[in-house]
């Protein structure tokens, strides 16, 4: 009886422990890391992750996974950075154009998950490839920047608008001047717009059910292809303002950079599984789980931990994470998750 | 007199704060049927999960054949001989292999089978166990194709073919029609002849009737009854298990009221004919017949999931053409569909939420979801059709599986609809609960047709204004339910013995 409280606290609350206990090792340990300017660089560092990781988030509460989103925030990416420098575009034609790309792509995961049946890991794997090949094709390969010299000859004249630079790279003064940057509003913003739609409104509830019996969802009544559709729209337009932060913080078309997004966002919203003992996908735990990878990486950092440690602790995290979800869980008697 | 094979003795065992059961002393001897009966949430299952290997009980000790017995877990009970049907039927089955490997699983997993597997032989052996079963199909096709009756029997097949030495069978007959169940209980017989000791839990007095040697009745946590002087006395077991007397049902028949739902010239399969139906305002029509009479199919039908061969439907007058469950659903027609396991529960999602969930629109404010509307309302039908559960936030798979049962009926009651088909609706649920359930159906009968799709006659009997047979997918008779002729009922259900086709 007494085991078993004990049991559920530690699922609970026993990441959320662990969590304060790194910050307060890495505060005693590391000079510098319990400051405003460190907390804030932390949550720079996982904005874009975590944004990305919100719409990982959704597809996997219906079931599903979106592979494609890291290829969707490079593609977004690439196509402000070719509608700024080449076409010469607007700030806001350019995010608009972003947008609906990733909007689009979802559209296409979607029709292709729920009207072709293809199974949603090889119709998102395929649609990454696509994207990874497609977003080169413009450019024959090559990274944009103002200046450079296109296939046709001449020289590419359009500059990074500055209000579009001002998404990356702004910073509100808080308690300090210039602290806070505008990335982590966007991330605290689209946060905790997902967590209210999936925890607390009615579609948001359908989209769990269809994720735990979806032929039960579809008996009551629910357009569970719509839903369906709905969820990878919402990966991948969160994936396009990935993608927008991140061509604002760089200021150029970078063909390289972005390619962790994935993997470190998928991670994200796994170890969110953990976070309050949910076992299953959520907001909430997914905030949580990026802004832990994000401590973990800049504490490391800080006390001089080589880069090249980086995914092992990663990889030792998301393991702990997973274990703390499945094996603890499984071993109370299940109650209700929602 | 004959040998105790399986002896339990002061069984405790509890969820959390649950106590569930409360020191269970029981006996099962060779050759012999100990029938359990229960009140759904009486700890059937339970005892039954302790005795094979699932559960560790808290306290008290089994025995099996003499010697003490302690299961580690299932592996290890089914080797000492102990064999299970599980009451949950995707418990039993794989349901992405094929009906070959499902019937075979056994010989893959013992010690010492090949590294390679021969198919060939694999699905000759196969299928010479589901002759054994009277099993008809393929044994190629995946399981998860086939419907809970096929499921069941596969399950049950698999159980038989291990030589057990007590054999477990909780609700084997909840989704099998008269035929199958009746082909089960020749093979139950053929075993307790060659000595196995049988515990057989089940809500049908039919199947009672039919196979107990003996009669085990639990309230609560506890042996309240023992039954074992011939003539069984039925009515004993019953009362000792609900803990009071039954109560009747009176059903004065509903007639004369305004038309709903028409439906016209509706053809289910090519070669049938067409089928005339119109439910009124108030009724409850039972719809009965054996499996594969086309009940489903009509349900299907009308709740606009599959689209009939020929033929028309009006809703309150107007042209009913429903694409989909959601079409039908917004148009007030309801279903709550058979195995609940497959097409209702939500596992994730806890009473409250699994029982609101067609609802959700009208338990929201603006956007947001309200978490109090939401309980309220189940709490409310928790107390109506009597759930045995500890609140409404306990995960639906807490609850026993009568009680599941009760709240996918329970969700289809919260609001008031136009139509409600229930398929099966009293899988599961005890005698005493399904009159309680029927009861509350036909007292908020008014302002809808009701219609009830149910194999049993039984359970026709207890709740319909009207019975309608059916048989391949075609009208065989209506009755007014009153002073019904039972003999002719029976002989629609089953239809022409040999029907001049086949025989000639
Ligand atoms: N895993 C579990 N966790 C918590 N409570 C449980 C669990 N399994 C069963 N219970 C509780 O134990 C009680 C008995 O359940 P059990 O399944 O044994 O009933 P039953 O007699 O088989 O009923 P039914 O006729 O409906 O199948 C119920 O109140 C149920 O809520
Ligand atoms: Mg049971």
């Amino acid at each position: 009886m007494n085991n078993e409280r004990i049991l559920n606290l530690a699922i609970r609350y026993g990441f959320l422990v662990l969590l304060a206990g790194i910050v307060m090792y890495f505060s005693l340990a590391a000079e510098g890391f319990a400051s405003p300017r460190s907390a804030v660089f932390v949550l720079q560092s996982v904005a874009i992750t975590g944004i990305l990781a919100l719409g990982v988030t959704s597809t996997l509460v219906v079931d599903g996974f979106d592979l494609s989103i890291g290829s969707v925030a490079t593609s977004s990416l690439m196509l402000s950075a070719y509608s700024m420098v080449i076409l010469e575009y607007s700030a806001f034609v350019t995010v608009l154009l972003c947008l609906t790309m990733g909007a689009l792509v979802g559209l296409v995961n979607g029709l292709l998950i729920v009207k072709m049946r293809v199974p949603d890991l090889l119709a998102t794997l395929g649609m990454m490839f696509l994207l990874i090949g497609l977003q080169r094709i413009p450019t024959q390969g090559n990274s944009i920047a103002t200046g450079m010299r296109l296939p046709d000859g001449s020289i590419a004249e359009g500059t990074f608008a500055a209000e579009f630079l001002w998404i990356g790279r702004h910073r509100f003064d808080m308690f300090i001047e210039k602290l806070f940057p505008m990335p982590v509003v966007v991330f605290l913003l689209v946060a905790v717009a997902v967590w209210l739609f999936l925890g607390f409104t009615r579609h948001g509830r359908l989209m769990y059910a269809i994720g735990s019996n979806q032929r039960a969802a579809e008996l009551v009544g629910t357009n569970v292809s719509r839903y369906k559709v709905l969820a990878y729209m919402i990966s991948g337009v969160l994936a396009s303002v990935g993608g927008i932060l991140l061509a604002a913080r760089l200021g150029r078309g970078d063909i390289a950079s972005g390619n962790n997004l994935l993997l470190d966002s998928v991670a994200a919203a796994l170890i969110g599984f953990a976070v309050l003992g949910a076992a299953r996908p959520n907001a909430f735990g997914t905030a949580i789980g990026a802004l832990f990878v994000g401590i973990l990486l800049q504490g490391l950092t800080m006390m001089n931990a080589p880069y090249y440690t980086q995914d092992f602790v990663k990889g030792a995290v998301l393991v702990a994470a997973l274990v703390f979800t499945f094996y603890l869980s499984s071993r109370r008697s299940s109650a209700g998750r929602h | 007199m004959s040998q105790t094979i399986c002896e339990v003795r002061g069984v405790e065992k509890s969820f959390g704060s649950n106590r569930v059961l409360r020191g269970i002393d029981l006996s099962m001897c060779a050759g012999e049927v100990t029938v359990l009966m229960g009140a759904n949430g009486a700890g059937k299952s339970t005892l039954v999960k302790v005795l094979c290997g699932v559960h560790s009980a808290d306290e008290g000790e089994l025995v099996l054949a003499g010697n003490p017995y302690t299961p580690v877990d299932a592996a290890d009970a089914i080797s000492q001989g102990v064999v299970t049907v599980h009451q949950s039927i995707d418990d039993g089955v794989i349901p992405d292999l094929d009906v070959a490997t499902n019937l075979m699983l056994d010989k893959l997993t013992a010690p010492g089978a090949g590294l390679f597997v021969n198919d060939r032989k694999l699905r000759a052996e196969a299928r010479k166990v589901a002759e054994a079963m009277g099993l008809t199909m393929n044994v190629r096709q995946l399981v998860s194709e086939l419907d809970v009756a096929d499921r069941q029997m596969i399950a049950i097949a698999r159980a038989l073919a291990r030589s057990p030495k007590l054999l477990i069978l909780d609700e084997p007959t909840s989704s099998l029609s008269a035929t199958e169940a009746e082909r089960l209980f020749a093979l139950i017989d053929r075993l307790r002849s060659a000595g196995v000791a049988i515990l057989y839990i089940s809500h049908r007095m039919s199947d009672i009737r039919r196979i107990a040697d003996r009669i085990v009745s639990m309230r609560d946590g506890s042996i309240s009854g023992l039954f074992d002087t011939q003539p069984l006395d039925y009515e004993g077991a019953v009362t000792s298990m609900l803990g009071h007397a039954m109560t009747d049902v009176d059903i004065t028949p509903e007639t004369n009221s305004a038309p709903i739902l028409c439906l016209k010239a509706i053809k289910l399969r090519e070669d049938s004919p067409p089928i005339d139906l119109v439910a009124n305002d108030g009724e409850v029509i039972a719809v009965t017949g054996l499996l594969g009479s086309g009940k489903s199919q009509l349900a299907e039908v009308i709740f606009g999931l599959s689209r009939p061969i020929a033929g028309k439907m009006k809703l309150d007058g107007g042209s009913y053409q429903p694409a989909n469950a959601k079409s039908a659903v917004s148009a007030g027609v309801f279903m709550s569909p058979k195995d609940r396991a497959s097409n209702a529960v939500i596992p994730d999602f806890d009473i409250a939420n699994n029982m609101t969930l067609p609802f959700l629109g009208s338990f929201s404010r603006y956007y947001k979801l309200s978490d109090r509307k939401q309980r309220r309302a189940s709490e409310e039908m928790i107390g109506n059709i009597g759930i045995v559960c500890q609140s409404n936030r306990d995960g639906i798979g807490t609850l026993s599986g009568g009680n599941q049962q009760k709240v996918m009926i329970a969700r289809w009651l919260l609001k008031p609809g136009r139509v409600l088909l229930l398929d099966e609706p009293f899988q599961g649920v005890d005698i005493g609960a399904r009159r309680d359930i029927g009861r509350h159906i036909r007292a908020t009968a008014k302002g809808r047709a009701t219609i009830v799709f149910v194999a049993e006659i039984d359970e026709a009997l207890e709740i319909a204004d009207r019975i309608i047979v059916l048989n391949e997918a075609a009208i065989a008779g209506e009755h007014i339910n009153q002073n019904i002729d039972l003999a002719k009922l029976v002989a629609e259900v089953s239809g022409p013995s040999l029907s001049p086709a086949l025989a000639g």
